[in-house]
């Protein structure tokens, strides 16, 4: 195992310089490196891609809906971000003695290109039509149907039968050889709903922006959550060893055994869950379960490193060789399972919103209830915008957060390398 | 090699007694709870019933009586009565449950496994050749999908659309209207069945792996198959007994097809990519370089020498895999209305049924931990270090 802090540093390494200059070019030639080695991995790479499209999707929602503010939080990322990347990187290249002006001025590109198409996009898409939650089609395209005894091409003609369901203009019921007017949702994509819309009016890609958000949320808060807590557990129960690490160890086996779902099932009949609660509860679960144990067999490969012994010796106290010394070291297998972890979050959330058990209004599993609920999914193709789109983008970026952690475990594992 | 085994149940047994407390305590010790709304502050109740509900129900005691009357009760399999259907005690509800689940359960857990592992050691074996990144893609698609909507699109592909398989429940209601037998005595039978059988080949194949030549050893398994499959040609067809079932049985397991189906495909993913890398990871130990340098072939160098060692790791995660079948299960269950343990959690916890809820959860985190406790037992098989440091 080596960490990113340890992987070869850069030839041309400058020996002298201050410390922190030192620790820069040691951090910038490990990421480098790991960098050179991830980007060898083509799954890796097209995983990172889908996650990038999706994080777009979350971004330029709030422009489309309201247009571009320089306090909301997509302002922040669309024009303090790249001043802060135009200031940092020309220094972190002055520190490395290096003027690489390339990277800064691609970012500096992409950053004008993203306002461009912000301050163009901004506010395109009026709310009462577009809200993910309470907008309305008002306007559907009127479609024209004839009515007649044996329907040959269901695309102009409707049977009798069906023609029962709706009337002329003038109120009188429809007889065969009339044609019917029809404004219906859900209606296919056309130029005004590019994925179309769903059975109350509202548009399915609102939608599944709305949900990309909650679900980069989601991810996140549990990914982050689970880091915290796995860390510290496994570092502290792999130092200390003793009933503290016994407890915990038992701890994580129990949580590792019972099934999660049925876990949530039942915690639901008790609390409200909002997106918030499940993402701490989806990361304490998986912090104190399986995630704690593989940090712990970690923390204990690197609790026997002669350093480790350097620093108690130095005279390091607990907390400090604990914090200083371990964590660091166990961190990036602590990456590593942050993606995996966002992988079952997001399934998780899914599937929970799918039976209807949490008090959110829009997510891709609710999507997915939706249309299951009103019968469109034994209709197979003809209504595929309410089928699919929502299954897919749940699976999609569980898998690209699942094909990331893989390519960053060949990274971090070298013995999962190709011979 | 007995003592380690006592030494694991009571732990698995301590283990549950925590597990149950925990659950007792959240649902319904916590403020809001669904008992005292349903009964003790619910407004359409006059006062004095509901006194008398909260009196029959034991409510006005403290917490520590009420926690020691419902852990005695419990290990008297007396679970209270359900409250969806009224007056049903809940332990009925859950042996007529338990079958389907535990039918559905084991054939999963089985054909999944064996699926899975097979698949990864050819994965592994064949790794660089063409078709592996195909293989992983697919695998990794399955891995992470969103399983409810997987299990729909295959009942609308399958069940509506190709039409060779029933859509949702667990049997045909035309055909058992004046059926001589409940459901669950057929369910019994198929387990049952299901169960010689798997021992059968399992002891089969353990006596196999015995004989040395390899010829012999192929005609002795092969012959034993062959037996097994005529004795269960005979159970069903000609014995009196299988025979007044076996239609019974075809139409259940014709219900059955398309949730092991579903299971199956979803998980068995995980433990191919599980035994993928750990094989991976044992093709590259000298030991294998030795076998090959002795000239074995190399189907018993893949079987007998890497397969054997990267099972272990596979084997530990079936602990994980028994989690992971179980919430499958929930969640196919719920999908496919097949009316087992996990239906009856969802619609318990959604039905706010206390008494059916802790049962029900407990049953499954009983089904998990025998699980755990039969993996901890195989391992003991498997790996001879445990064996001997068990002692």
């Amino acid at each position: 195992m080596t960490d990113l802090l340890e992987a070869r540093p850069a030839a041309d390494l400058p020996a002298t310089g201050s410390l922190w200059r030192i620790r820069a070019n040691l951090v910038w030639a490990g990421a480098t490196n790991n960098w050179n080695l991830f980007r060898a991995n083509r799954v890796g790479i097209v995983g990172l891609a889908i996650i990038l499209f999706f994080a777009l999707m979350a971004l330029i929602h709030p422009i489309l809906m309201s247009g571009m503010r320089w306090y909301s939080g997509v302002g922040l990322f669309l024009f303090v971000w790249p001043a802060v990347a135009w200031v940092i990187w020309p220094l972190l290249g002055r520190l490395r003695h290096e003027r690489r002006i390339t990277v800064p001025l691609t970012v500096g590109l992409a950053a004008v290109l993203l306002a461009v198409v912000g301050v163009t996009l901004g506010g395109v898409w009026d709310a009462a039509t577009y809200h993910p939650v309470v907008g309305n089609e008002a306007n559907p395209p009127i479609l024209y149907r004839t009515v007649v005894n044996e329907v040959t091409d269901p695309a102009t003609e409707m049977s009798m039968r069906e023609a029962l369901l709706y009337s002329n203009p003038d109120g009188s019921p429809l007889a065969p050889g009339d044609v019917a007017e029809i404004r219906e949702q859900p209606t296919g994509p056309y130029g005004r709903h590019w994925l179309g819309t769903d059975p109350l009016g509202r548009d399915i890609l609102s939608q599944l922006m709305k949900g990309a958000q909650g679900a980069f949320l989601l991810g996140m808060v549990a990914a982050l959550v689970t880091v915290l807590f796995a860390t510290t557990v496994g570092a502290v129960a792999a130092y200390l060893g003793g009933w503290v690490d016994s407890f915990f160890m038992r701890l994580a086996d129990l949580l590792l055994m019972l099934p999660a779902l049925a876990i949530f099932i039942v915690m639901s009949s008790v609390f409200r869950f909002e997106l918030w609660h499940l993402a701490i509860l989806i990361g304490v679960l998986s912090g104190f379960g399986g995630v704690a144990i593989v940090l712990k067999s970690q923390a204990l490969a690197v609790k026997v490193k002669p350093f480790i012994e350097a620093a108690r010796v130095a005279g390091g106290s607990t907390i400090r060789v604990i914090a200083v010394h371990v964590i660091p070291n166990v961190m990036p297998l602590s990456f590593l399972y942050m993606m995996f972890t966002v992988t079952a979050a997001i399934q998780t959330e899914a599937v929970l919103s799918f039976l209807g058990l949490l008090n959110i209004d829009m997510s891709w599993g609710l999507m997915i209830e939706l249309a299951r609920n009103q019968g469109y999914f034994l209709t197979g193709m003809r209504f595929w915008w309410l089928v699919f789109p929502a299954g897919l983008c749940v699976s999609l970026l569980a898998a690209a957060f699942f094909l990331v952690g893989r390519a960053m475990d060949e990274v971090i594992n070298p013995r999962l390398r190709k011979r | 090699m007995i003592r380690y085994i006592a030494r694991r149940t009571v732990q698995m047994f301590v283990l549950f007694i925590i597990f149950l407390t925990l659950t007792f305590l959240l649902l319904t010790a916590l403020p809001g709870d669904t008992v005292k709304q349903r009964f003790a502050t619910n407004p359409n109740i006059p006062p004095e019933a509901a006194q008398l509900a909260i009196e029959r129900l034991g409510l006005d005691k403290p917490l520590w009586e009420q926690y020691t009357s419902y852990m005695w009760n419990f290990f008297r399999g007396d679970f209270g009565f359900s409250f969806l259907q009224y007056p049903r005690p809940v332990s009925d509800i859950i042996l007529e449950r338990l079958p389907r689940t535990l039918v559905l359960f084991l054939t999963v857990l089985v054909s999944y496994y064996i699926l899975g592992f097979v698949a990864g050691k050819f994965i592994a074996w064949r790794r660089g050749r063409r078709g592996e990144h195909a293989i992983t893609i697919g695998s990794v698609f399955l891995y992470t999908v969103f399983y409810p909507w997987f299990a729909l699109m295959l009942i609308w592909f399958f069940a509506f659309y190709a039409d060779v398989v029933p859509i949702n429940k667990f049997l045909d209601p035309e055909e058992w209207v004046d059926a001589p037998f409940s459901s669950n005595h057929v369910f019994m039978v198929i387990f049952g069945v299901m169960l010689v059988a798997g021992i059968v080949a399992l002891t089969l194949w353990i006596l196999s792996r015995r004989i040395r030549d390899p010829a012999q050893r192929k005609r002795t398994v092969w012959m034993g198959y062959g037996a097994l499959a005529v004795v269960m040609l005979w159970f069903w067809y000609l014995s009196d007994f299988g025979s007044t079932r076996r239609l019974y049985a075809g139409d259940i397991l014709h219900h059955m097809i398309l949730p092991v189906v579903t299971i199956t495909l979803i998980s068995f993913a995980g433990i191919m990519l599980l035994t993928r890398s750990s094989m991976l990871e044992t093709m590259r130990e000298d030991f294998i370089l030795t076998a090959r340098a002795k000239g074995l072939a190399e189907k018993t160098v893949r079987d007998r020498h890497a397969a054997r060692t990267a099972l272990l790791p596979v084997t530990t995660s079936l602990v994980i895999a028994v989690a992971t079948v179980i919430d499958g299960g929930i969640i196919t269950e719920t999908v496919y209305s097949w009316p087992g343990m996990g239906e009856l959690l969802f619609t318990s916890v959604v039905g706010q049924d206390t008494n059916l809820a802790i049962a029900a959860f407990s049953f499954v985190g009983v089904m998990a931990m025998v699980g755990h406790l039969v993996v901890d037992i195989l391992y003991l098989f498997l790996d001879p270090r445990i064996r001997v440091t068990g002692e």
